[in-house]
C-alpha cells in the first residue's frame, strides 16, 4: 500500500467512525419508561427506532459496536464497493470486445481499490450517523445490552425500561470447528475489508452468496482464489441454470471451484497455509495465504441474557418468533437476520417496519406476506424472487416458466453484457406470477419490476402491456411476458383472426 | 464419410452410419467375458453402459445380417455369465456390490477400474440391455433360455432399494472407501429408465413414490417459443428412448402439459437447432444443420478464439442449451439420435455435415465431436480422437427405432418395462 493511499484509507476511516461510534460519545440519561427498546442499531434496529420515533414513541437505541451494522461497516457497502471496482479491471481485459484497447498496465492498484472502498463508507456512513439518530429523537446507548428481566434491559450499568423491546442483533460470521482454522488468522466478511494488500492465494471455505461475491472480485485484483465447499452443488439454493451459468463465468475468470470437498485441516506453516482436503475417498491439500470463511451466518444471541426475558431461541434458527415476530415473550419482538432465514438488509428493514407497526400500534401484520427479493453480486448477477418451480410444485402448484436468454435481448447485446436469462415462473392455466429468477450483468435492478409485480398482484399479461423503453436490458421481463401472450394465441384465436381479415380485405376490394 | 460419394437415398445413407457404429462393438469387446470398451483408445477400460448398449445392438446386428444369430448369442452370453459369476462384494477390486456394477471394468479381469464408482444408471443401461437380448433370444434352445434365466437372475439381484440410501430418490453411485456419492437426481434427466426399471423389480423395487419424487423437480420451460420438459444436455432426451416408446403414453406431468416424452424429445431437438442458429457465441460452423450439444468429448484445455472474444474448453463433459456450457463443440452421433423424433431435421444435419466437413467420419463412423472454432487438419477442425461406445450405440440404436421399431416393439413386451412404466404412473397408448 503507498503511503499517501494509507494516509487517505485511514482518514477516510476515521471520518466513518466519526459517524457510526463517534469517540467520546456520552449515552443519554434512561428516560423511566420507553414506548420501545430497540437492541442493535443496524439497517432493521435503526428503521425501527427512526419509524417508532417518527410516529411519536419514546425510543430508545442500542447498539454494542458500530452504528449502521454489517450492511455499512462489513457487509453491503464494503463488497459492492470493490465489485465495482473489480468488474472495471474485467472490463478493462475484455476491452477488444468492446472494439477498444487493453491497456498497458492491468496490474490493479490494491491501495486504491480499498481507499475507495473507506471514501464509499465515509461519504455513505453520513446518512446512518449516530448524531442524525440523536436528531431523530431517538436515545442512542453504545454499550452492550442485556435483559434484566422480562421488561427491562441493562447498558453500561443503566437500566432501560420498555413498553416492547425489540431485538435487531443481526449475525456474524459462522465459524466451522476445523482444526487449525483459528490459528491461521481466517477472515470473514468482517475482517476481509481490513486487508492491506492483496494476498497472492486466498481460499474460501463455503460457496455461499458472499463467498463468491468476494471470491470473483480478488480474483479479478490478481488473486488466485480457490472455493471448497461440502455440498456438491454449487450454490444449492438456486436455479441450476444459474448456478451453471455462474460457475462457468467465475472457472473462466480463474477461480478454482472444488464441490463435494471438506477441509480437514488447516496447517499454519512458513510462507503460507496448508489445507487439507477430501473429497468423497480422494485426498489432497492446497497452499495459500489466506483463508476466508463463507459458510453462512448465525444469529448474534450470545450475551443478550434472553432467559432473563423469557425469549426462546437456538443457536442455528436465532430467536424463534411467530409469523407477527413476536418472541415468546409478548412483550418482545426480533427482526431481521437474529430471527429470519432470509438475512439481508432489506429484508432486515422490511420486517423491522412489520414488528414496528405490531409491536406498537396493534398490527396484524405477517412476516409470510413479504415478498423478498434477493440478489447475489457476482458478475452475472444472479436475482430471485417469490417461489422457485421445486417449492412450487412441492405445494402442488403446476408451473409454467417462460424464459428469455439475455442474448435475445437488443440492449444486452449493444452492452456486451448477454450472458444470462429470465424466467418467470406462473401458475399453470392463469398469469398469476409465483417466482422469478434474473441471472444478468444487472439482475438486481431487473428483479424490482417483478418483485412489484408479484407484491401488487399483477400478472403476466398485464407485464405485457407496459411499454418498456428501447433498448434496456429489462425489455427481457417484457419479452416473457409477450411469450405468455403467444402461447394464448390458441389455433381458434388464429382462424378467427385469420378469417376477419380476409373479410376485411375482401370488403376492401373493388 | 466422403463427400463426393454417390448420392444415398436416405435409408442408404442411415444404412452406412448405423453399420459403422455397429462395428464399434465388434471392435472394442473382450469376447471371453463379453465386456466392450468405453472408448476405441488404448488401455480404455470397459464401461458396464456401453456393454448394454452391445447386449441391444447385437439383436439389430442379427436382423440387419451384419452377424450371425450364433455368434450374437454366444457374445451376449459370454458377458451375461461374466456378470452373474463375477464377485459381488464391498471389497474395493470387486465388479459390484448389490447387484449393482462399477462404472468401468477391467477389460482383462473384469474387476473395478479407475476407482470408479457403482453407479445406477449405468447398470440400469446394462440391465436394458440384458431385457432387450433376453426379448430378442426367445427361441426355445439352450443357449436362448440360459439368456433369458440368467438375465432374470441378474435383474432380480439388483438392490434398488438399497441404491436409495435411505433417501427418497434414487442415489447416483456409491464407493467403498466413502459410501454413497452425495449427489442426487435434480431437474429431468436420462432416469426415466432407471425408474421404469427399478419399480418393476420383483425383489427389491424403488419406493413407489420415489419417481414422483424425482418429477417433482422437472421444470416445463417456454424457451425460444417452444414449451417442454427443459434438460440442456440432447442426451438426456435419447437415452430412456433407445429402449422405451414414449410415443402417446403420458405420466402424471406429462397428462398435465398435454405432451409425451417422444414429442418432448422432439421439442428439444427444435430447441438445440434454434440455439445454433442464433448461435450468441459466435462459433464456427453453427447453425440450421450443425448442432447438437450434449455430453461428449471435447478439445480439453485451451481458449476458442473468435473474433476478439475467447471462450474456454472443455474435456469431456455435458454441453447443454441454452445455458451452456459450450465451446463450439458438436456431437455427430446426438444428431443422428435424434432421429426417430424429428426425422427431416437430422437427416438434413446429416447430410449437411457429410457436404461440408468430409474429414469428420472415417468409413462413415462418426466421432464423439467436433470444434471447427479450433484449427484442425480439415474444414471439421478439432475431431475427437477414436470413437466412444456410448455414441456408436446411441446411434445404432436410434437409427434401428426410426427404421423399423425394434428395440421399441421388443421392449413393448418386457414385463420389467411394462410394469414399470405402470408403477410410475404411465397410461395410454400402447400400454392401454
Amino acid at each position: 500500500m503507498t503511503r499517501s493511499c494509507s494516509s487517505q484509507a485511514e482518514r477516510y476511516e476515521r471520518q466513518v467512525v466519526a459517524s457510526v461510534r463517534p469517540p467520546g460519545w456520552r449515552n443519554p440519561r434512561p428516560a423511566p419508561l420507553y414506548d420501545l427498546v430497540v437492541l442493535g442499531a443496524g439497517p432493521g434496529g435503526a428503521t425501527a427506532a427512526r419509524d417508532a420515533a417518527a410516529l411519536g414513541a419514546r425510543v430508545a437505541l442500542v447498539e454494542r459496536d458500530r452504528v449502521g451494522g454489517n450492511c455499512l461497516n462489513f457487509g453491503s457497502i464494503a463488497s459492492k464497493s470493490l465489485i465495482r471496482t473489480a468488474r472495471f479491471y474485467a472490463e478493462m481485459r475484455d476491452a477488444e470486445n468492446l472494439g477498444a484497447h487493453v491497456p498497458s498496465d492491468l496490474a490493479p492498484d490494491f491501495a486504491a481499490i480499498m481507499t475507495r472502498m473507506k471514501r464509499v463508507q465515509m461519504r455513505l456512513s453520513k446518512a446512518h450517523s449516530a448524531l442524525g439518530l440523536r436528531d431523530a429523537g431517538i436515545d442512542l446507548f453504545f454499550g452492550a445490552a442485556e435483559f434484566s428481566g422480562p421488561d427491562r434491559v441493562r447498558v453500561m450499568g443503566e437500566t432501560l425500561r420498555f413498553r416492547k423491546a425489540l431485538i435487531a442483533t443481526g449475525a456474524r460470521a459462522e465459524i466451522p470447528p476445523i482444526p487449525g482454522l483459528v490459528e491461521s488468522g481466517y477472515l470473514t466478511n468482517e475482517t476481509f475489508f481490513d486487508l492491506i494488500d492483496c494476498p497472492p492465494r486466498i481460499l474460501v471455505i463455503g460457496g455461499g452468496p458472499i463467498g463468491c461475491e468476494m471470491a470473483q472480485a480478488f480474483c479479478r485484483f490478481g488473486a488466485h482464489v480457490i472455493i471448497v465447499q461440502n455440498n456438491p452443488t454449487f450454490l444449492p439454493k438456486e436455479e441450476r441454470d444459474a448456478a451453471q451459468i455462474l460457475s462457468e463465468v467465475m472457472a473462466r475468470d480463474g477461480v478454482e471451484i472444488h464441490l463435494n470437498t471438506e477441509v480437514v485441516a488447516i496447517h499454519t506453516e512458513a510462507g503460507g497455509k496448508r489445507i487439507d482436503l477430501v473429497s468423497e475417498d480422494h485426498k489432497f491439500h492446497a497452499l495459500v495465504d489466506v483463508v476466508g470463511i463463507g459458510v453462512g451466518r448465525i444469529a448474534n444471541v450470545d450475551g443478550l441474557n434472553l432467559e432473563a426475558a423469557g425469549v426462546a431461541y437456538d443457536r442455528v434458527a436465532g430467536v424463534h418468533v411467530d409469523d407477527f415476530l413476536r418472541t415468546s415473550n409478548k412483550l418482545i419482538y426480533a427482526a431481521g437476520d437474529v430471527c429470519m432465514e432470509h438475512k439481508f438488509n432489506h429484508a432486515a428493514e422490511a420486517s423491522a417496519r412489520i414488528a414496528v407497526r405490531n409491536a406498537l400500534f396493534l398490527g396484524h401484520r405477517r412476516l409470510s406476506d413479504l415478498i423478498i427479493p434477493w440478489c447475489t453480486y457476482t458478475d452475472p448477477e444472479i436475482a430471485h424472487v417469490g417461489l422457485y418451480v421445486r417449492e412450487a410444485r412441492k405445494q402442488a402448484i403446476p408451473v409454467r416458466t417462460f424464459t428469455v436468454l439475455m442474448h435475445d435481448v437488443d440492449r444486452a447485446v449493444t452492452d456486451g453484457e448477454d450472458i444470462g436469462f429470465v424466467k418467470i415462473h406462473v401458475r399453470a392455466g392463469s398469469d398469476e406470477i409465483l417466482g422469478a429468477t434474473v441471472v444478468a450483468r444487472h439482475a438486481g435492478e431487473m428483479i424490482n419490476g417483478l418483485s412489484l409485480a408479484i407484491t401488487s398482484r399483477l400478472g403476466l399479461r398485464a407485464l405485457a402491456r407496459v411499454v418498456h423503453t428501447f433498448p434496456t436490458q429489462a425489455e427481457a421481463i417484457k419479452m416473457a411476458a409477450e411469450a405468455y401472450e403467444r402461447t394464448r394465441l390458441t389455433d381458434r384465436l388464429k382462424g378467427v383472426a385469420a378469417a376477419w381479415l380476409a373479410r376485411r380485405s375482401t370488403e376492401r376490394s373493388p | 464419410m466422403e463427400a463426393d460419394a454417390p448420392a444415398l437415398s436416405d435409408d442408404e445413407l442411415l444404412d452406412r452410419c448405423q453399420c459403422a457404429a455397429f462395428g464399434y462393438f465388434i471392435d472394442n469387446v473382450a469376447p471371453r467375458i463379453g465386456l466392450v470398451a468405453d472408448t476405441s483408445r488404448p488401455d480404455a477400460s470397459a464401461s458396464i453402459a456401453v456393454v448394454g448398449f452391445a447386449l441391444s445392438c447385437y439383436p439389430v446386428g442379427v436382423e440387419r445380417g451384419w452377424m450371425e444369430r450364433g455368434d450374437a448369442i454366444t457374445r451376449t452370453l459370454a458377458a451375461l455369465r461374466f456378470f452373474w459369476q463375477s464377485r459381488q462384494s464391498e471389497a474395493t477390486d470387486a465388479t459390484g456390490f448389490k447387484g449393482f456394477y462399477y462404472h468401468f471394468l477391467d477389460m482383462q479381469t473384469g474387476r473395478r477400474a479407475s476407482r470408479s464408482e457403482l453407479s445406477l444408471i449405468d447398470t440400469t443401461l446394462l440391465m436394458a440391455g440384458m431385457l432387450t437380448a433376453a426379448a430378442y433370444f426367445d427361441r426355445d434352445t439352450p443357449d436362448e433360455k440360459e439368456i433369458g434365466l440368467l438375465t432374470d437372475a441378474l435383474y432380480r439381484r439388483v438392490d434398488w432399494q438399497w441404491g436409495c440410501g435411505r433417501a427418497a430418490t434414487a442415489r447416483h453411485g456409491w464407493k467403498p472407501e466413502s459410501g454413497f456419492l452425495h449427489y442426487g437426481w435434480e431437474g429431468y434427466s436420462e432416469a426415466t429408465i432407471l425408474y421404469v426399471l427399478g419399480l418393476a423389480s420383483p425383489t427389491f423395487p424403488l419406493p413407489a413414490d420415489s419417481f414422483a419424487a424425482w418429477t417433482a423437480t422437472y421444470q416445463w420451460e417456454n424457451i425460444y417459443d417452444v414449451e417442454f420438459l427443459y434438460a440442456g444436455p440432447l442426451f438426456v432426451h435419447h437415452y430412456s428412448h433407445a429402449w422405451i416408446d414414449f410415443r402417446g403414453i403420458q405420466d402424471d406431468f406429462m397428462r398435465e402439459k398435454g405432451c409425451d416424452y417422444f414429442e418432448n424429445s422432439r421439442r428439444a431437438t427444435l430447441v438445440q437447432r434454434d440455439y445454433a442458429r442464433r448461435n450468441p457465441l459466435a462459433f464456427k460452423g453453427y447453425g440450421e444443420n450443425c448442432w447438437g450439444l450434449t455430453a461428449n468429448d471435447g478439445p480439453g484445455a485451451g481458449v476458442v478464439r473468435q473474433d476478439d472474444t475467447q471462450h474456454p474448453c472443455f474435456g469431456y463433459v455435458a454441453r447443454g442449451v441454452p445455458f451452456g456450457p459450450d465451446d463450439g463443440t458438436i456431437s455427430p452421433p446426438a444428431i443422428l439420435a435424434s432421429l426417430p423424433f424429428s426425422p427431416e431435421v437430422s437427416l438434413s444435419a446429416l447430410r449437411h455435415l457429410r457436404r461440408h466437413y468430409p474429414d469428420l467420419a472415417r468409413d462413415w463412423r462418426l466421432p464423439s465431436g467436433f470444434n471447427p472454432s479450433l484449427a484442425g487438419n480439415g474444414p471439421a477442425g478439432w475431431i475427437s480422437e477414436g470413437y466412444f461406445g456410448l455414441d456408436q450405440g446411441i446411434i445404432v440404436l436410434m437409427i434401428e427405432n426410426h427404421r423399423s421399431e425394434l428395440i421399441w416393439r421388443l421392449m413393448r413386451r418386457s414385463p420389467a418395462i411394462t410394469a414399470g412404466l405402470s408403477r410410475a404412473g404411465f397410461s395410454g397408448g400402447w400400454l392401454s
